[in-house]
């Protein structure tokens, strides 16, 4: 099996969240919790529901991931844009992986 | 210009606070996603891998400088400072938070915008032709007929929960510039021997994953007859079309699986019943819609033609701008203004809220304020007096708006793609730049000549890839990207669906294959003048084909 992670939208303002381990929605896919195994992956899902339900996020998925030299990466190119942003140097004040948006 | 009616007014208001009244109700809980997600969507707001995005409507891409600077002030104010022109002409912003979307509609709605109908299986924004009220080619004016079946469809509660979107298109001129023939339904104004004003009437064209040319079903349908024949076209695709299958549900399908004839029949039969009913359109409607279109007062200033060949002989960059990007006027003195939103290595479409308040600027002060937003991703300034070209010029030159490039090879298409798209199977916009990079040198680009690059990020096609004279479709193998070419397609007055020229190419070799493609035209065409699309429709995709694969792989 390969690692897993959880990720959503949050629902305020759409931004692609990960689940960390202590039940948070985090924006930096590297502070997520990996499941390794079937029961973690299984309590991912039931977190997943758990949030929609409680209207934190929407667009809610588990996906699966690889570490390398401790870094996570998504297998799937598009869940790799969201987790690293466009691939585009889009705007003024877009750092990609160095950070959040910060207006120039 | 046309102002909505108060009509209008009322209603987006009361829109606005409705909807404000569901965000609420969605962020404090109260409405689950399922319930939500229909309600948001009537109100241009989607949900794409980042964050939300809004869409909001700019009725067959005409602007004023009030306006384009409430644009401007959104992308300041509550996105990452730009925004998207799509080939729908309207405008996209890729980041605003929900919570704020309801403040912005009711920005938008200050300046009489709003983005109605912009989502879900409705009439959407009526396009046309970008030069309107300005094109030396033009019969009349299509804004005036697009703004009645805006008027027409906008919450029309027979029309609103469509099998399927439904787009339509109207040009005013022998050269088609709105792509009418991939549209639902595509209307060319005409005059008949009489000097009559009406349509020839086309249906059943699109995109997407079963693109298709539409058909003539009317040579000519008097202008009074707008409404009814146009409500008769959709009484037949209401009840006719099909709701079974998402992918056969646009009328395209219907067209094709009727026929023409019968389906022609269909609609005439029922137009007969329509025909003398209260949606026969007077005379004097028309011309009270046609009046707010009244093109401004256009004093001779034929003291343009000297200077400009003045400044022209002084700056070569100049005069490859004026060259390529100055389209002639009516008025001769006069001339259409393509301000590229495609700098080379650029993002095709997008536009800074700096930019947008310098064009707003310029419009005000060049151009009678007047701007409209082309379905190449262009911004359009119709109405600009030869004598004042320069000094625009120097305004476009210091906010990067200069690139001479209208109608050339890095005049590029493209869709978001993946970078922004839940739906992509590949980027878009990436392959825009490597390619607009490629050929950006001004004399490659002047020597290859008129060459349409679109790119899609999947077969939605929402970068016009089918009509490309060069298509670039991004498709999915075993989880990379590969982009699908086609050759000689084309969305004009004889348009055509590109065909797929071989196997596709991997991200790294699209360019080089693309530039294969290029100089394979160059080593062929007759002449100078004989365009990409004339050669390619001239020697057939086998030359093509040869260069990239290999004349004996090629035959296999
Ligand atoms: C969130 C972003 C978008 C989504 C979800 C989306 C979705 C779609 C879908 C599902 C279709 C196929 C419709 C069909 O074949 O029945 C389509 C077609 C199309 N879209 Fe988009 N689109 C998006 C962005 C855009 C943008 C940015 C543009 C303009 C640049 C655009 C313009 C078009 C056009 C021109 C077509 C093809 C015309 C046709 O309907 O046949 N769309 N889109
Ligand atoms: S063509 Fe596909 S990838 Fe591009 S915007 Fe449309 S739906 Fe998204």
């Amino acid at each position: 099996m390969s690692d897993k992670v959880l990720t959503a939208n949050r629902l305020s303002d759409g931004i692609s969240v990960w689940l960390d381990a202590s039940g948070q929605w985090v924006e930096n896919l590297q502070d997520a919790f990996v499941a390794r195994h079937a029961e973690a992956v299984a309590a991912l899902e039931a977190s997943g529901k758990a949030a929609v339900a409680d209207n934190k996020v929407v667009d809610v998925n588990v996906i699966e991931i690889e570490e390398k030299d401790g870094v996570l990466r998504p297998l799937r190119l598009r869940e790799r844009i969201r987790a690293e942003g466009p691939t585009i140097d889009y705007a003024p004040g877009y750092r990609g992986l160095l950070g959040p948006f910060e207006a120039a | 210009m046309y102002r909505y009616d108060e009509f209008d007014h009322a209603f987006v208001s009361e829109r606005v606070a409705q909807f404000r009244d569901q965000v609420g109700r969605r962020l404090s809980g109260e409405l689950a996603e399922d319930a939500f997600k229909p309600l948001r969507l009537m109100n241009g707001v989607y949900l794409q891998l980042h964050a939300y995005m809004l869409r909001v409507a700019i009725p067959y891409g005409t602007l004023n400088s009030k306006q384009l600077r409430m644009l401007a002030h959104i992308a300041r104010k509550y996105d990452r400072g730009y925004g998207h022109f799509t080939t729908r002409q309207n405008i996209q912003y890729n980041w605003p938070r929900l919570a704020d979307t309801p403040d912005i509609l009711a920005e938008l709605a200050s300046v009489e915008m709003h983005a109605l109908q912009t989502s879900g299986n409705c009439i959407r924004n009526v396009t046309a032709d970008h030069f309107a009220g300005a094109a030396a080619d033009e019969v009349a004016d299509p804004r005036p007929y697009a703004e009645i079946l805006r008027q027409w469809s906008s919450v029309h509660p027979e029309f609103s929960f469509l099998p399927r979107k439904f787009k339509i298109a109207v040009t005013g001129a022998e050269r088609d510039r709105a792509a009418i023939q991939v549209h639902d339904i595509g209307l060319h104004l005409k005059k008949n021997e009489a000097g009559e004003i009406g349509f020839a009437v086309y249906v059943g064209g699109g995109q997407g994953r079963t693109p298709m040319i539409a058909k003539k079903i009317r040579d000519f349908l008097p202008e009074e007859d707008l409404l009814s024949y146009t409500t008769a076209i959709m009484r037949v695709y209401n009840l006719h079309g099909r709701r079974d299958n998402k992918y056969k549900a646009r009328i395209k399908i219907l067209v094709h699986e009727t026929g023409v004839e019968e389906l022609a029949g269909q609609v005439e039969q029922e137009f007969l019943q329509l025909k003398d009913s209260e949606l026969k359109l007077p005379d004097a409607d028309i011309a009270a819609i046609t009046a707010y279109f009244a093109p401004p007062e256009l004093k001779n200033r034929p003291e343009g033609w000297e200077a400009l060949a003045r400044w022209k002989k002084a700056d070569a960059g100049f005069a490859r701008w004026v060259d390529q990007n100055v389209a002639p006027h009516k008025h001769p003195d006069y001339g259409m203004v393509t301000v590229s939103l495609k700098p080379i290595g650029g993002i095709p479409g997008d536009a800074s809220d700096k930019q947008m308040d310098a064009v707003a600027d310029l419009a005000e002060e060049f151009a009678f304020d007047e701007i409209r937003v082309s379905h190449e991703q262009n911004l359009i300034l119709p109405h600009v007096a030869l004598a004042d070209l320069e000094p625009l010029y120097r305004g476009l030159l210091a906010h990067g708006l200069e690139t001479a490039n209208a109608g050339l090879i890095t005049d590029i298409i493209a869709c978001p793609g993946l970078d922004y798209c839940a739906l992509a199977n590949a980027r878009s916009i990436p392959l825009a730049q490597e390619l607009s990079t490629r050929f950006g040198a001004a004399e490659r680009q002047a020597e290859i000549g008129e060459l349409k690059i679109k790119i899609s990020g999947c077969i939605n096609a929402c970068g016009h890839h089918h009509v490309g004279h060069i298509g670039l479709l991004g498709v999915e193998k075993k989880g990379a990207e590969l982009y699908q070419i086609t050759l000689g397609g084309s969305g004009d007055e004889n348009s055509s669906i590109g065909e797929i020229i071989g196997r596709g190419f991997e991200p790294e070799k699209v360019t080089d294959a693309v530039e294969t493609i290029v100089d394979t035209y160059l080593g062929l065409r007759l002449e100078q003048s004989e365009t990409f699309l004339e050669a390619y429709r001239r020697v057939g995709p086998q030359p093509f084909k040869d260069a990239l694969y290999g004349a004996t792989q090629a035959a296999a």
